[in-house]
């Protein structure tokens, strides 16, 4: 592989001004069918990149809505098996969108680091984030992405201070997360004039883009992030509207593709907009 | 896994990044990581310092209460005919349980780094009430997880931590018990990184926790060599614990760990039977992952999804053990029985009866193994269990069991 997906997508959108709108969603919720269809509508309503999170039993830096999502996912049958799957029928139809994988370590245990790697690969994963491997832990999981030409985004957050961003960083490839609130997802909210700072600092210490999430629900929460930013990432709000379609009876997808539809819509705009003032 | 090399000095444990074997590690998510560090190397100044180290001693002896007892049970030797019994008496600590020592010592270092509220998660509810006590004691805001199931069925302790002054966060996620009160702290802990001190009650977790917690505990064991030494002029044949995360289990081992003449003995809780599924036998039911910070034996499915556990002890009710259980288990140093919710109410009974002391329904299930460890050493033998907690608040529960009104 000469460019990663990745690589390619931050690549071009740098070349068109434009912060990358991020989606992510829960493999198989509701279930694996109007999950893979909403994975599949994704890119059309202007997602530029997925992250594609795996269910858990104990996420235990989620916030009430992923954590929800996570238990709708399981009582509906999914698994890390069935995730690599519906990435895999994505990837039919979708050789451009990068494809993140984000999760815990229990599952990545079981399935095993290098088998992990091998099956996330074949499947047409471009990346993984693990909340629970800090750099600390992650040599065995980094060595079998690596070799599998897999790359392992890291999370940078408010409590990593100048000390810490090199042990951060480091075997870290594709984009790094910066985490913007202390807490968990879907919560507190995000503030643009604290993350700029953050942003510049991780950009010049890792030398990669810099994607921001765990605290943007709004469209005009993401299109300040978009200013500061190479990335906004959004999961919370959009899980949210599959609780809201499944109390309403309402079509999950539709409801889902919407919210993004508005999101990626005011991340697009965001420094055109901003140009204008 | 294959079966690790036994170590020249099982003491030298845990290495510098917190492994026990495979096992234990930092498995926390990246906004916990500096302060872990900083705890680490918190921890380790203070235990280097005479002046934290006599503060404690003092607090333990004039506040806890501390030596307890090493009690011989005569009538209760007499009844299984064997090894001679001592009992060491942690349930008549201040607060009624072992959980005490932990609080005392993790309450003394989260004012040296300069803390300012506690927050801790709690089964049974023992280690909520210690720290609960502490934080009364030294003034500190206190909130402590608890899963509603275990809030429901340890009513007298959830009251006695809003009477200390804690507050009480019913955890309803989950299965609502232990594991998902441990969650939830996380995620408070996560979100209140820059005041807020985690007291977590037992040696499991992320790394330094289960040294810590241990050392702490190990307060146990020092006692018990010092007493059986004076009491019978040698060290015992066996010592016995009871072991949920395995923290009173580690403290009264830990002394013990070179003496490899002293056999050690844990037992988990077997719920309704092995057999049913319907258990908390982190060892002898699940398989090594990662939860909640540390790498270690859990009962998860197929998918390594955690399953829930199964006790009539909310204290044992938890899908995982500590790492250094699971490491003295792979190495064989530690032989880690079972327990039925049932075999774990007979004991209780019989202890009441013969002995006039209420057991923790915790500690009964190392009670209900004395036949067999007493089997096991001969009649010559003398064997210590750790009564690790008092049975006062489970005296709903067993009414219930034995379908009486109270």
């Amino acid at each position: 592989m000469t460019k990663s997906r990745i690589e390619a997508r931050f690549a071009q959108l740098k070349a068109e001004n434009r912060a990358a709108f991020v989606a992510y969603v829960m493999a198989g919720d509701p279930d694996y069918a109007a999950g893979l269809e909403i994975l599949k509508g994704l890119p059309g309503a202007g997602a530029d990149l997925i992250e594609v999170g795996f269910p858990f039993s104990d996420p235990m830096a989620e916030g009430p809505p992923i954590q929800r999502a996570a238990q709708r996912a399981l009582a509906s049958g999914m698994t890390l098996n069935k995730t690599l799957a519906m990435i895999a029928e994505f990837r039919k139809g979708d050789q451009a969108t990068p494809i993140i994988m984000m999760g815990y370590a229990n599952p990545l245990v079981h399935h095993g680091y290098e088998a992990f790697a091998r099956d996330a690969a074949a499947a047409g994963v471009d990346g993984l984030i693990c909340v629970d491997i800090p750099p600390e832990e992650a040599d065995p999981l980094a060595d079998a992405l690596d070799a599998n030409e897999l790359s392992l985004i890291r999370l940078a957050t408010p409590t990593t201070d100048e000390k810490r961003l090199p042990v951060v960083v480091r075997r870290t490839s594709g984009f790094v997360y910066y985490v913007s609130v202390a807490g968990v997802t879907g919560v507190k909210e995000a503030d643009a004039a604290a993350v700029a700072p953050n942003v510049a600092r991780i950009r010049a210490a890792s030398g990669l883009p810099v994607a921001v999430g765990f605290g943007i629900k709004t469209p005009e929460r993401a299109a300040e992030i978009a200013r500061v930013a190479d990335a906004a990432v959004v999961g919370s709000a959009l899980v949210e509207e599959v609780a809201t379609g499944l109390a309403m009876n309402e079509s999950v997808t539709a409801r889902v593709l919407s919210k993004v539809e508005s999101l990626a819509k005011a991340v697009r705009s965001a420094r055109v907009e901003s140009l204008t003032v | 896994m294959n079966a690790p090399a036994k170590p020249n000095d099982y003491t030298a444990y845990p290495d510098a990044s917190g492994r026990f074997g495979d096992y234990g590690g930092r498995y926390v998510p990246e906004t916990l990581m500096p302060l872990v560090h900083d705890l680490d190397a918190a921890y380790t100044a203070a235990k280097n310092d005479p002046a934290y180290q006599a503060e404690l001693s003092s607090f333990l002896t004039h506040y806890v209460g501390r030596p307890s007892p090493l009690y011989f049970a005569e009538r209760l030797t007499k009844h299984y005919g064997g090894a001679k019994i001592y009992l060491k008496r942690e349930e008549l600590n201040h607060t009624g349980s072992h959980k005490i020592n932990n609080c005392m010592g993790q309450i003394l270092l989260a004012m040296r780094m300069g803390k300012t509220r506690i927050i801790a998660e709690t089964g049974a509810g023992q280690h909520g009430v210690a720290t609960a006590t502490v934080c009364a004691r030294f003034g500190l805001p206190c909130v402590v997880y608890m899963g509603a199931v275990d809030v429901e069925r340890q009513k007298p302790n959830v009251f006695r931590m809003n009477l200390l002054g804690a507050q009480v966060e019913a955890v309803t996620a989950g299965s609502a018990t232990l594991k998902d009160a441990m969650n939830e702290a996380l995620r408070d802990w996560v979100t209140n990184v820059h005041d807020t001190y985690y007291l977590i009650g037992t040696a499991a977790g992320m790394h330094p926790y289960p040294a810590m917690v241990r050392d702490f505990q190990a307060v146990i064991g020092n006692e018990v060599k010092q007493q059986i030494l004076e009491l019978e002029g040698r060290l015992p044949d066996a010592v016995v614990a009871c072991v949920g995360g395995g923290s009173n289990a580690i403290g009264l081992f830990h002394p013990f760990l070179n003496d490899e003449g002293v056999q050690l003995f844990g037992v988990e809780a077997a719920g309704d039977g092995m057999g049913t599924g319907r258990h908390a036998a982190a060892i002898n039911g699940g398989r090594p992952g990662v939860l909640h910070g540390n790498m270690t034996y859990l009962l998860q499915d197929d998918e390594g999804q955690i399953t829930e556990a199964h006790s009539i002890s909310a204290g044992l009710d938890y899908p995982g053990i500590g790492p250094e259980h699971s490491w003295l288990h792979d190495v064989g140093r530690a032989k880690y029985l079972t327990c039925t919710d049932q075999e774990a109410l007979d004991a209780f009974k019989l202890l009441a009866e013969l002995e006039g002391i209420l057991p923790a329904i915790e500690s009964s299930h190392a009670l209900a193994r004395l036949p067999d460890v007493v089997k096991e050493v001969g009649k010559d033998g003398i064997v210590v269990l750790n009564l690790s907690g008092r049975g006062d608040k489970d005296v709903q529960t067993v009414a219930d069991h034995l379908g009486r009104q109270i």
